[in-house]
């Protein structure tokens, strides 16, 4: 059983064929070593790829503390590898096929009832006619949110993990194989609504999003620090309830910034007119930061086919 | 609740090494977890049940804890932080974000009790930034 990925796991529900992917005889089985990738879908075909590639027997690369302890026993085995070694994989391979598409991925995370399902609506609604948008929502149970979404006419896939508390790379990358992802667009990842779990699971995404409403408390950036830690940019949402709530906007980006000096923050009110233009701002401009890196990369490789070519 | 992902995560990779070395049984598992992980002991008690009917069933978890480290642009040096999660240079104040130790989460090894080449456990006393399992467990109870 693979319970850093969910493989077999029995908990972990995606919607559609994704699901039916686990029980296919050609999908992949995490306990053995040294076996390829068999996915038909799209999203893993051109990704071959051996999942227990690292050595045991030496230590890693960049490792702080070399242990030294072989030495001491004869049956002591070295080993230095990192316990979410499985999840990094399949995160970088995410990771790698949306970077490829020039695709901006985006891990949304924040507790229950921040206001991350109402933002994404509002979002798409505003981004739909330039680009293609897609949605996978993470939720222990219900297909609510997804259901939600779709009435935007975005597609979205629901996964829920039953007992799990976020979601992971492996269940992510699937769900994204019946997406039909194509270039140059969004795709939103809402994890599970929980402060604490999602921040230690990389997804592959481009950019991590932490939303903190005001209607929380004004020290939760230093209450839950490991998510603030983690994220690229704090969305403040429900900004138009300010007036209600005793919530202090300039103490509690002080202390996002504490935990992460070099987070952004917007601001967000999706009630009001324009509520959420510097947010969409900020979306367009890492839009075409993912755009352009994918031209850098075609680049590099055009001027290695050019180089090849010219040699023969 | 990650904690009990992160147990299994480590059993499972335990095991896989220990199955490749030819052993059944696993004495001890060494694992490096930075203080930015702040699970090292909720990871004990998942570990108890995460292991049950595998090798690791009766392996002592050995915990070494990586203090935080960071790199102060201003000094150009490597400083330690006055507390966890204030990223700031404790002798001049500016922000200093990029950790360099502190973020581990780490299996650096696993002792086997019956590789095909066993020659009897050399048991060694614990490093100074050890921390027993039992003695966790003890404190817990």
């Amino acid at each position: 059983m693979c319970t850093t990925c969910g493989c077999n796991h029995g908990e972990i529900r995606i919607e559609g064929s994704a699901e039916e992917a686990r029980s296919r005889p050609d999908h992949h089985g995490h306990g053995s070593n040294a076996h390829g990738h068999t996915h038909t879908g799209s999203h893993h075909s051109s990704h071959d790829h051996d999942h227990h590639g690292d050595s045991h027997a030496g230590p890693a690369a960049g490792a702080p503390f070399p242990s030294g302890e072989a030495a001491r026993s004869p049956n002591l085995v070295s080993i230095e590898q990192s316990i979410l070694a499985k999840n990094k994989r399949f995160a970088d391979e995410n990771r790698s096929c949306w970077s490829e598409l020039g695709i901006l991925s985006l891990n949304l995370v924040s507790s229950p009832g921040a206001g991350k399902t109402s933002l994404l609506v509002k979002t798409l609604e505003a981004l739909r006619a330039e680009m293609p948008l897609w949605v996978i929502e993470g939720d222990q149970e219900t297909s609510n949110d997804a259901d939600r979404i779709r009435q935007t006419g975005v597609p979205a896939i629901q996964i829920n993990t039953g007992r799990g508390c976020h979601l992971d790379a492996h269940a992510v990358g699937h769900a994204t194989a019946d997406l039909a992802l194509r270039q140059h667009g969004i795709l939103f990842i809402e994890n599970v609504g929980n402060l604490v779990c999602p921040a230690g699971f990389d997804l592959g995404e481009a950019k991590r999003v932490v939303i903190l409403s005001v209607t929380e408390g004004t020290d939760k950036p230093i209450k839950y620090p490991d998510a603030f830690a983690a994220a690229d940019i704090m969305v403040l949402s429900k900004l138009d309830l300010l007036p209600h709530v005793d919530f202090d906007a300039s103490t509690a980006i002080d202390l996002a910034k504490r935990v992460n000096p070099t987070i952004r923050v917007v601001r967000t009110t999706v009630t009001a007119e324009g509520g959420i233009d510097e947010w969409l701002q900020w979306l367009r401009s890492m839009l075409r930061e993912a755009v352009a890196a994918q031209a850098a990369h075609l680049e590099n490789r055009l001027a290695t086919v050019r180089s090849r070519l010219s040699s023969l | 609740m990650h904690e009990l992902t992160l147990a299994t995560s480590l059993v499972d990779l335990a095991s896989s090494h220990a199955a490749q070395h030819g052993s059944r049984r696993i004495v001890r598992i060494t694992i490096r977890l930075g203080v930015l992980c702040g699970i090292a002991r909720s990871l004990y008690f998942c570990f108890k049940p995460a292991a049950r009917g595998t090798p690791c069933e009766d392996a002592d978890l050995r915990i070494i804890e990586v203090p935080l480290r960071v790199h102060c642009d201003a000094c150009q040096q490597i400083k330690t932080p006055r507390a966890l999660y204030n990223f700031r240079c404790p002798d001049c104040g500016h922000p200093a974000p990029k950790v360099i130790t502190g973020r581990e989460m780490e299996l650096v090894s696993i002792e086997l009790s019956d590789t095909d080449d066993a020659r009897g456990v050399n048991s060694a006393l614990p490093a100074a930034e050890e921390i027993s399992a039992r003695g966790i467990m003890g404190m817990a109870e």
